[in-house]
């Protein structure tokens, strides 16, 4: 009896079959794995319909606690999807397809990834793109690779305003090279622009930025990139997208290598994944970029069409001497991307970028109104801003969670003396009186702060 | 001018003190279209058998080595934007790199074209 | 079809935004703003639609086409799987990280912890990480745990060499060289698997670990495994295994069984994920006790009362791999795929995967060439040299089958086998789909000897043929400047 109705031979089949193979059971087939090297038990429970799959599912979900307000960021944000992203993206033609690597029947991945390539190039301001990496961590970990090849030096140095995740991802990928990692402490939230100008030398490979950066900040690197330069590094900065409908683009910045994650555009928060990581380039460093690239050429008959491309730089082809080893990567994610950027289109993602600014500068305002409370820095900020609490910031968050509100991330843990610091996010799904209850439930927290 | 080839299918034309490399017509014909060609330094010091250059078609990517220890002199920068002329002419115009050889008794660990052509009869 | 950038008008929208319900702030110092808006598209929604529901219909995918791409694994795609993924969809990840957070969490963080037991249980192993998001990923991870197993041990200087036979996924050195190993590459020996002489004579105490691919990329089980793994061991070198091939035997053979100690599971090959035409995949790596105190952090553990907890400061650790938890949603999907079959479920999926791929094999073998012929796992390898001889190459074979509404298999892949053509159907083939693209196959081989230009001039039924992919890697043209 099938066990599994995803496996639909009836008995009768399988005798045909065996018969055919020459085989008097399927048990024979599994004879070239030596018997004493066999399993002996397999303690998975006994199966059941996909009714009760899913019904645990749901109650698996009801574990969590439902109906959190987000004001946290990190790096995964709370957008929103226009349904065209579900309703399209889960074409199965698209999703239960793989790598195009036969391009006369994988047109509809193949361009789709060359529109998203050619999204990601237009929103970053920069020449090059490939078709997704993995997340924004190890994005930022790709680019640092990438900068050592060009230049073939080993130094990398880290504002360390980026996101502690992705430097820690960043310094797990370069741990067993021969590379050396220089972290840059941040000032008030901002790089410090002393520290690095002393660590700039012809021996640094590439700059680490984020903007806006952990803390929420946006600088203008304009300046460093000419130091960076000046010394023969690549400047690489992490970007967040939908700040990109507003905000100078890398490649007017002059950054070299522009990555950063995707999930904000069109991606769930489905608790950390999947996502994508984003990379893009100027043209010269295209034999170095990681991961696949969709190119545009044309077919025998002079027809446009498109295929993957540079295939030689692959761990397919040059194996441990390839610019990567990614293999699969987070395609239907990035093609979740470009529906979303094609559907706010070039002014509905200014409007979104505006959008995200004003509520989180109407929360700034009030916050800076609540006795005790003070914006860390006066840089100015995208929709995220660190606030100073007069208590520990630990206490004040995990006291809002209870009431159901994620108020903030906490910065103590990410560094040292910022113990009473927190990050506040604040996107357009958020509306003046969910941020209002947000004031006051701080308010309430704080009360029995004494000044 | 003499030519030597190694097995690796790199040939090198020996003129005085001054060495030509390049790869053969047979290895650009078995990697097929090349669409790229990465070319070393000037200044490089190459060892005999070291990586000089690399280069890539569509689908396969392989190291060029150089026949002979010396020092680059010069290289052939056309290939980079125009890599199709290996295709076209491998042992003559699209040679890549020139080399002040810094020991010509290594010739002795390459082939002459004679014995280059019998060896690939064998492969 | 145009690109959507060649279908835009100036400012036509897709979607209407929320109106702001808060004062508009005061403008950024110009400094600080682009110059001009990113020239996304501009279409209407009804436009959008139109534009990608046509391109999903110029691809071949499981749910529309028979897909035996070899190592890839492209069986069906339960659709309760998508279902189950999208109930996860509201939770933030940085919840479990705030202060008191992951009370608040308990189901998505229990979720992965009991992947985590269903996977070590299934490969052999003690404890399983989610956090790697790909196969190549999970390779990484993994030796990067056995770099860090060697450096504890003293030995990191000492350890320089990963043992990789000619076979392997081209993954497996490319992550090895990121963890700072140079690469040894053992040949194949005509019995189908790595040479067993020759890898005893690369052996030393100067290799770090073996990665072993087993099933191998020609789908055969190698029967030297035991004593391969007892050869390392005794070099202190650690045994890597691929997962790539698991589909084959689960519920026949653990890896952990046979002696390796470090494993990365793709669960979008062996559990049911769908490949999403490139990814998201998610590649778990499991570990022999001995490693655990390396893996990545956070990681989740289960306390006394059968609370989960993460935990984030061990010093031991190499660190994090990724940002959050890896793809969890990839996940969410595995995890109601390995409870919904269940212990028999599971076995039968290897039982029937082999069945079909000895099936294809025993069927096209007198009319391909079957460079090793014994019985194979989940997939085999023919090559089309048969078919060389009237000028006709595995790629001509593909595009023939195309035009028949077949996915190729994999071509030209393992490389050591000359005009590779590389055949996995799944277990969730019918007979019946099996037969027709049998007959199709013989052909192919038929035509190859009476008509070769007719393979030559495939496929005459897409809308383009034979892409210039010469013009393509000397132009580069990556991003459309129109």
């Amino acid at each position: 009896m099938n066990d599994s109705h995803y496996c639909p031979h009836t008995p009768e089949e399988i005798a045909e079959m065996l018969s055919a193979i020459g085989a008097a059971s399927v048990e024979d087939l599994f004879a070239p794995i030596p018997t004493e090297l066999r399993a002996k038990t397999l303690n998975i429970p006994p199966g059941m319909s996909e009714f009760e799959t899913f019904s645990r599912m749901q109650e698996i979900a009801g574990e969590n606690v439902q109906g959190i307000t987000h004001f946290i960021g990190g790096g995964f944000y709370d957008h929103i999807i226009p349904s065209v992203v579900d309703h399209l993206a889960n074409r199965s033609e698209f999703y239960t397809a793989y790598t195009p690597y036969q391009p006369e029947c994988s047109q509809g991945t193949l361009q789709a990834l060359f529109e998203y390539q050619t999204a990601i190039c237009r929103l970053t301001g920069l020449d090059v793109s490939n078709a997704s990496l993995y997340d924004g961590g190890t994005a930022c970990a790709e680019a640092a690779m990438m900068a050592l090849r060009v230049t073939g030096r080993n130094k990398i140095v880290l504002d360390g305003c980026v996101s502690p995740f992705s430097r820690e991802v960043l310094k797990t990928y370069l741990f067993n090279l021969d590379v050396e990692v220089v972290e840059i402490a941040p000032l008030d939230g901002l790089l410090n622009r002393s520290l690095i100008a002393d660590v700039l030398d012809d021996t640094v490979a590439g700059v680490l930025i984020q903007n806006p950066n952990f803390f929420g900040s946006i600088e203008d690197f304009s300046a460093l990139a000419n130091q960076v330069h000046s010394v023969g590094a690549l400047l690489i900065g992490s970007v967040y997208p939908i700040s990109l409908g507003i905000l100078k683009s890398p490649g007017e910045i002059g950054i070299d290598i522009a990555v950063g994650d995707g999930q904000s555009l069109g991606n769930p928060l489905s608790f950390g994944g999947p996502s994508f990581g984003f990379i893009a380039a100027k043209k010269t460093f295209i034999r170095n970029m990681p991961g696949r690239i969709v190119g545009e050429t044309v077919d025998r008959n002079g027809k446009r069409g498109f295929v993957l491309t540079l295939q030689a730089r692959e761990q397919h082809i040059k194996r441990h001497k390839a610019t990567s080893n990614i293999c699969s990567n987070q395609g239907l994610c990035a093609l979740r991307g470009l529906i979303f950027l094609s559907s706010v289109g070039k002014e509905g993602l200014a409007e979104l970028a505006r959008l995200n600014r004003d509520k989180a500068e109407y929360a700034k305002s009030l916050f800076a109104e609540i006795p005790g409370v003070s914006v860390l820095q006066s840089a100015v900020t995208f929709n995220e801003f660190t606030i100073v609490l007069p208590k520990n910031a630990d206490d004040v968050v995990s006291g809002l969670l209870k009431k159901g509100i994620a108020a903030g991330v906490p910065l103590g843990q990410y560094y040292s003396g910022l113990e009473s610091c927190m990050v506040v996010t604040v996107t357009e799904k958020r509306t003046k009186k969910k941020i209002d209850q947000l004031v006051d439930a701080l308010k309430t927290e704080l009360a029995d702060v004494r000044f | 001018m003499s030519m030597y080839f190694t097995k690796e299918h790199e040939w090198v034309k020996v003129a005085g003190n001054v060495g030509t490399i390049g790869i053969s017509d047979h290895a650009a014909h078995e990697l097929g279209d090349i669409t790229f060609v990465e070319l070393p330094k000037i200044g490089t010091v190459v060892t005999q058998f070291g990586v000089l250059g690399s280069i890539e078609s569509v689908k396969a990517a392989s190291d060029i080595y150089s026949p002979l220890s010396g020092k680059v002199l010069k290289v052939n920068e056309s290939l980079e934007t125009a890599p199709e002329v290996v295709n076209e002419s491998a042992e003559d115009a699209a040679w890549m790199a020139q080399i002040e050889i810094a020991d010509e008794v290594e010739l002795k660990n390459l082939m002459t074209q004679e014995q280059y052509y019998d060896y690939l009869k064998t492969l | 079809m145009q690109l959507i950038y060649e279908q835009s008008t100036s400012g036509r929208r897709g979607v209407k935004l929320p109106a702001s319900d808060v004062p508009a702030a005061a403008a950024l110092p110009g400094a600080l703003l682009r110059a001009e808006k990113a020239a996304l598209a501009e279409v209407s929604e009804l436009d959008l639609v139109r534009h990608f529901t046509n391109l999903s219909r110029r691809n071949f995918s499981v749910d529309t086409n028979f897909y035996p791409l070899g190592s890839c694994t492209m069986k069906y795609n339960a659709k309760v799987l998508e279902n189950s993924a999208a109930l996860f969809a509201p939770f933030h990840p940085m919840t479990a990280l705030l202060p008191g957070g992951v009370e608040f969490c308990q189901g998505t963080l229990g979720m992965l912890y009991d992947l985590g037991q269903l996977l070590a249980d299934i490969t052999g192993m003690d404890e399983v990480t989610t956090q790697p998001l790909a196969g190549a990923h999970g390779e990484m991870t993994g030796i990067m745990l056995i770099a860090a197993y060697h450096a504890a041990k003293g030995n990191r200087a000492k350890k320089k060499y990963v043992v990789v036979p000619d076979s392997s996924h081209g993954t497996n050195p490319a992550s090895a060289a990121i963890a700072g190993y140079e690469i040894i590459t053992v040949p194949t020996a005509p019995y189908g698997d790595m040479d067993l002489e020759l890898f005893k004579k690369t052996m030393s105490d100067e290799v770090a670990a073996v990665m072993m691919t087993c099933p191998n990329t020609l789908g055969l089980f190698n029967p030297h495994i035991k004593e391969i793994s007892d050869i390392a061991h005794s070099f202190d070198a650690l045994m890597y295994y691929d997962g790539a091939n698991l589909n084959a035997i689960m519920g026949k053979v653990k890896p952990g069984d046979v002696g390796f100690d470090v494993i990365h599971v793709n669960l979008h090959k062996t559990f049911g994920t769908p490949h999403g035409g490139g990814g998201p995949g998610s590649g778990p790596v499991g570990v022999k006790k001995a490693l655990i105190p390396f893996l990545p952090q956070p990681r989740i553990i289960k306390n006394g009362d059968g609370r989960l907890l993460l935990e984030t400061a061990n010093q031991g650790s190499i660190g994090r791999t990724a940002n959050f938890f890896g793809n969890f949603g990839v996940m969410a999907k595995a995890y109601a795929y390995i409870i919904m079959l269940g212990r028999e479920g599971l076995i039968q999926v290897s039982e029937q995967a082999v069945l079909n791929a000895n099936y294809i094999k025993e069927k096209l073998k007198g009319y391909y060439d079957l460079p090793y012929d014994m019985t194979c796992m989940h997939e085999v390898v023919f090559s089309a040299s048969k078919q060389m001889e009237h000028g006709v190459h595995a790629i001509d074979i593909a595009k023939f089958l195309i035009d028949r509404g077949y996915h190729p298999p994999t071509v030209y892949f393992p490389m050591i086998v000359k005009e590779a053509i590389m055949i996995e159907p799944t277990e969730t083939e019918s007979k019946a789909t099996m037969d027709a693209f049998i007959e199709v196959m013989i052909e192919a081989a038929r035509t190859a000897e009476s008509n070769p230009q007719a393979l030559h001039d495939a496929p005459l039924t897409m809308p383009i043929s034979r892409l210039d992919e010469t013009k393509a890697a000397r132009e580069q043209n990556v991003c459309s400047v129109r």
